[in-house]
């Protein structure tokens, strides 16, 4: 066909299978505990991997010796990845892997091999930029506008200082995969093969990484995930533990080797989210603008430098700013990207320091944000924020519950409530589909993609049923692995732009090579016809009509694959990036014991076109539990002393329990001018603002500002005993 | 946040159950090293299983399962490493976040915290016993109709302990559920699905006793 098809989607109300609230597909398979996650899987022949890993926070290896080791029974490959003479920067640091036949004889190997250290000084906590010494780098200055005349304008000042750690990621499955590195012995293919089976977020470029670290041709690793379990952004690449178990494998002549961490390194080194600290002075006037905004910040990502994200948050267009960056080079494990990297963090100094501003003029602080909401930088942002902020107000009973800061009552348990802001880019990624149509009738969507637990397959699925006019139980999908069509990693909310996009491209192109086959049949044009509850029709006469099979048949032998393209350019009308929220929690603190206790918790979302409501209200939950989590218990808590993590487990290391967080309303902002901007990922922006709410409900109930999150009783107590924290 | 399960684990036959071990030793007791579980074991001759493999045979969802291992491997370990049954995870390993939760003698247990040899003579219940071929138990159908599970890692162990729970207390409410299933932990945020989910499964399991 000469024309470019037409690609958009139904409008809303003529939607049949797009909108619908499906169960995952996969469900079943997960709550009837058949699905086989990578790290459940057990390969012919299977070796068990154990590491050993550095004690210390700051080491260098000065021997080391695995000749005993490798003559235990049971042992059949070491492979030492930090020789001696390699300085390790972080404790956790991976020094050597051991396979055998068993768990037991591998960790108890790995447990034996010798090994000796010189101990070297080590930075290890990072909340007192005055400790960080030389490991501390500043950078520039940025300076918009006249900060220091705007400060002398104002109205009124306030300043604050606010704190957020560094938090695990916590991923139940833990990092590490099943790999096998074969030897080629194919006389016709003396080229080595590798088959490997992660726990990744990244089916379709894992191949490609680890061939650089491997030599191996990425056409020869064969990458294959059905199931994961969390990623939250630390999963992307093939890391050490895919090496270490590779060369484990070749070692052992080919022998399939599972390497996964243990809970206390999948702590300390598989990824955190950085922390940061600021001290913020804001200006305003007394009807609730801000006109000035200075940020001194320091945080830390691990050994890398990584800076802490950029004030203001989300009100980017401030027209008066000041503000120094520092970066604090830690011995402890490296960041990785956590759900919205960097946004957490800056909606918590942002937000907390508005509420403060609020406070100090004595307004309504949903009044200051709507004040302000003109500085958000985003087109259609200003005008999203102000309704979003009235309607998660009016879901929350703001109005009937909100007491100016501190007017909370003479008894010991105090009520407050907080409100804040996120936002979140997230344009869909690129992405490629396969649809075949066979001439039985049956359909199958091939993409390489993964579903990390977001309902992926559910929606891919949806979309190529809508656009096909079947029902979800006639379309046939297969993802996870990297011989389909390639997608991209999952993260950044960029997923489901992407696949929805390449598979209604794939869908309708393949459609269109139906409606070339079968419309002699209807004596018709090809683009007079029309895919609709499983019949091909005639637009306009809809007794002119073949069902789908008698359709399919017109194929004669030959099947119809098509393929589509997504470029991870916005479409308008398929896909787009760009979502807002507006989230506050409603909660009560003892001041006796400082527990925080979550009443209510309102999230407010647009997130464009929703493929599947009770889909996207699961990401809200789940960003909103999970920010809840961090906001009251999490904390990666260092010794300086020693350079030893403290709580790398789940015992003290506290996530939230099913008991601890309230009741969530969410509110899908599914308004038409929102569903008009096209497909919008959903994982990130509601993760955004909870720390904020949360931080600013606790000042709302104590009166005073508690710095530091997590809202625990000792950070709590401190602050109302007047220590700092 | 806290683990709330009944930490009445069926007293162990050997008398050296992780557990016990742990508490004798003390959680910051560390490393568990093999070499104290062999001392351990030395001194109380009478019993002595190990170091090496022994055959035991565990009462798998009504069927006698013969395997050999370590004494020191543990139920969870058992399940997963020697016998494939995987619904059960690994995830804390130390008895916290429930994902390895499995029935034993009626109890719901946290099998990283029991010993394989020690679990011998008991009736255990693993989620693959739950139903036959792709039947949902209603404890699972909950879950999916609730939509009780992202990732999934963490819904094996929920749905055992939903399951545990439901049969002492079929009679549920809400704030029940809240405090029965607080020693199950998930990363993905499904909290509020598991809620209306053991509520359901509370209604559909009543339903089936009193019409059957
Ligand atoms: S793995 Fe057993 S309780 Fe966490
Ligand atoms: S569903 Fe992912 S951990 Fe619970």
């Amino acid at each position: 066909m000469a024309n470019t098809p037409d690609y958009s989607y139904p409008p809303m109300d003529k939607r049949k299978v797009i909108g619908q609230r499906y169960k995952r597909l996969d469900g079943p398979m997960k709550s009837s505990g058949r699905a086989k996650y990578s790290s459940d899987l057990k390969p012919p022949d299977m070796l068990f991997g154990a590491y050993l890993h550095s004690p210390y926070a700051h080491a260098k290896v000065t021997s080391i010796d695995t000749s005993d080791v490798e003559k235990m029974p049971g042992v059949k490959a070491v492979y030492v990845a930090a020789p001696a003479g390699t300085e390790v920067n972080w404790q956790g640091y991976e020094i050597a892997g051991v396979a055998a036949t068993t768990e037991e004889i591998a960790r108890e190997a790995a447990r034996m091999i010798k090994i000796e250290y010189e101990v070297m000084p080590h930075l290890v906590k990072d909340d007192d930029l005055a400790l960080a010494g030389t490991r501390a780098k500043q950078g520039g200055e940025r300076v918009v506008g006249d900060p220091d005349k705007a400060f002398q304008d104002a109205d009124a000042v306030s300043e604050g200082q606010y704190g957020i750690p560094v938090v695990y990621h916590c991923c139940l499955e833990p990092h590490g995969q099943i790999i096998q590195w074969k030897p080629g012995t194919d006389p016709d293919n003396k080229s080595d093969q590798i088959h490997v089976w992660p726990s990744t977020q990244n089916v379709p470029d894992y191949a490609g990484s680890l061939s650089q670290n491997l030599k191996v041709p990425a056409t020869n690793i064969k990458v294959r995930m059905d199931y994961i379990g969390g990623g939250f952004g630390s999963k992307f690449t093939p890391d050490a533990w895919a090496i270490v178990g590779a060369n484990l494998s070749k070692k052992a002549g080919g022998r399939p080797v599972k390497l996964y961490l243990d809970r206390a390194p999948e702590l300390m080194i598989a990824g955190n989210r950085p922390s940061a600290y600021a001290k913020i002075k804001l200006g305003g006037k007394k009807d609730g603008t801000i006109t000035a905004w200075q940020t001194e910040s320091w945080g830390s990502g691990g050994f890398q430098p990584v800076n802490p994200p950029a004030q203001p948050y989300t009100y980017a267009n401030v027209p008066n700013i000041r503000e120094v960056r520092t970066t604090v080079s830690l011995n402890g494990g490296s960041q990785r990207a956590w759900r919205a990297p960097g946004n957490q963090q800056a909606s918590y100094l942002t937000c907390c320091a508005i509420e403060d501003f609020a406070a100090k003029i004595g307004m309504d602080p949903i009044e200051v944000f709507k004040a302000n909401a003109q500085y958000a930088a985003r087109t259609g942002a200003p005008d999203t924020y102000r309704y979003q902020l009235d309607k998660a107000a009016e879901l929350a009973e703001w109005k009937k519950l909100w007491h100016p800061r501190g007017q909370s009552g003479s008894g010991t348990i105090k009520r407050g409530m907080g409100v804040a802001i996120g936002s979140w880019n997230g344009n869909g990624h690129r992405s490629q589909c396969r649809t075949v149509i066979n001439p039985d009738g049956s359909v199958s969507v091939e993409i390489g993609s993964q579903d990390l637990g977001t309902g992926t397959r559910t929606i891919i699925t949806q979309v190529a049923a809508e656009s096909l006019g079947l029902q979800m139980g006639q379309v046939k999908l297969v993802i996870g692995n990297n011989d389909l069509p390639p997608d991209g990693g999952s993260g950044g909310s960029t997923t489901v732009g992407g696949v929805s996009t390449s598979t209604r491209k794939a869908a309708i192109n393949a459609l269109m090579k139906l409606y070339e086959a079968c419309a002699p049949a209807l004596g018709a044009q090809p683009e007079d016809l029309e895919a609709v509850d499983g019949h091909i029709r005639v637009k306009g006469s809809p007794n002119k009509s073949l069902t789908w099979q008698a359709a399919c048949r017109k194929l004669g032998a030959t099947s119809i694959s098509e393929m589509g393209a997504h470029t991870g350019q916005a479409i308008p009308g398929l896909v787009t990036g760009g979502a807002a929220g507006v989230q506050i929690a409603d909660l009560s603190v003892d001041t006796e014991t400082g527990i925080v206790k979550m009443n209510r918790y309102v999230a407010v979302h647009d997130c464009g076109m929703v493929i599947n409501p009770r889909l996207a209200e699961s990401q809200v939950y789940g960003a909103v539990i999970m920010g809840i989590s961090t906001a009251l218990y999490e904390e990666r808590i260092m010794d300086q002393q020693t350079g030893k993590t403290l709580n790398p487990d789940m015992e003290f290391y506290k996530l939230a329990g099913i008991g601890d967080i309230g009741n969530i309303i969410v509110h899908m902002d599914i308004r038409e001018e929102n569903d008009k901007r096209g497909v919008i990922g959903l994982g990130e922006p509601p993760a955004v603002p909870i720390c904020a709410a949360v931080g600013n409900a606790v000042a709302n109930a104590l009166g005073v500002r508690v710095p530091r999150i997590p809202m625990t009783p000792a950070h709590v107590l401190d602050t109302l005993e007047g220590r700092t924290a | 946040m806290s683990s709330r399960k009944d930490p009445e684990t069926p007293a162990p036959a050997s008398g050296f159950s992780r557990r016990g071990f742990i508490a004798r030793v003390g959680i910051g007791g560390g490393a568990l090293g093999t070499g104290l579980l062999e001392n351990e074991a030395a001194a109380a001759p009478a019993n002595v299983a190990g170091p090496g493999p022994v055959p035991i045979t565990l009462n798998l969802n009504g069927k006698p399962v013969k395997l050999t291992v370590e004494p020191r491997v543990t139920l969870v370990d058992a399940l997963r490493n020697y016998l494939d049954l995987t619904g059960a995870k690994r995830v804390c390993d130390r008895g916290t976040c429930g994902a390895c939760t499995v029935i034993m003698g009626g109890k719901t247990v946290y099998a990283c915290t029991v010993l394989a040899i020690d679990a011998q003579g008991k009736n255990i219940e693993t989620i693959e016993g739950l139903a036959a071929g792709t039947a949902l138990h209603p404890v699972s159908q909950a879950f999916w109709d609730n939509d009780a599970q992202q990732c999934g890692y963490c819904t094996p162990g929920f749905v055992m302990a939903c399951k545990g729970f439901l049969d002492e207390h079929p009679n549920c409410t809400e704030e029940d559920v809240k405090h029965g299933l607080g020693g199950n932990l998930c990363r993905c945020g499904t909290y509020i699905g598991v809620r209306k989910a053991a509520l359901q499964a509370a209604k559909t399991m009543k339903g089936a006793t009193k019409n059957g």
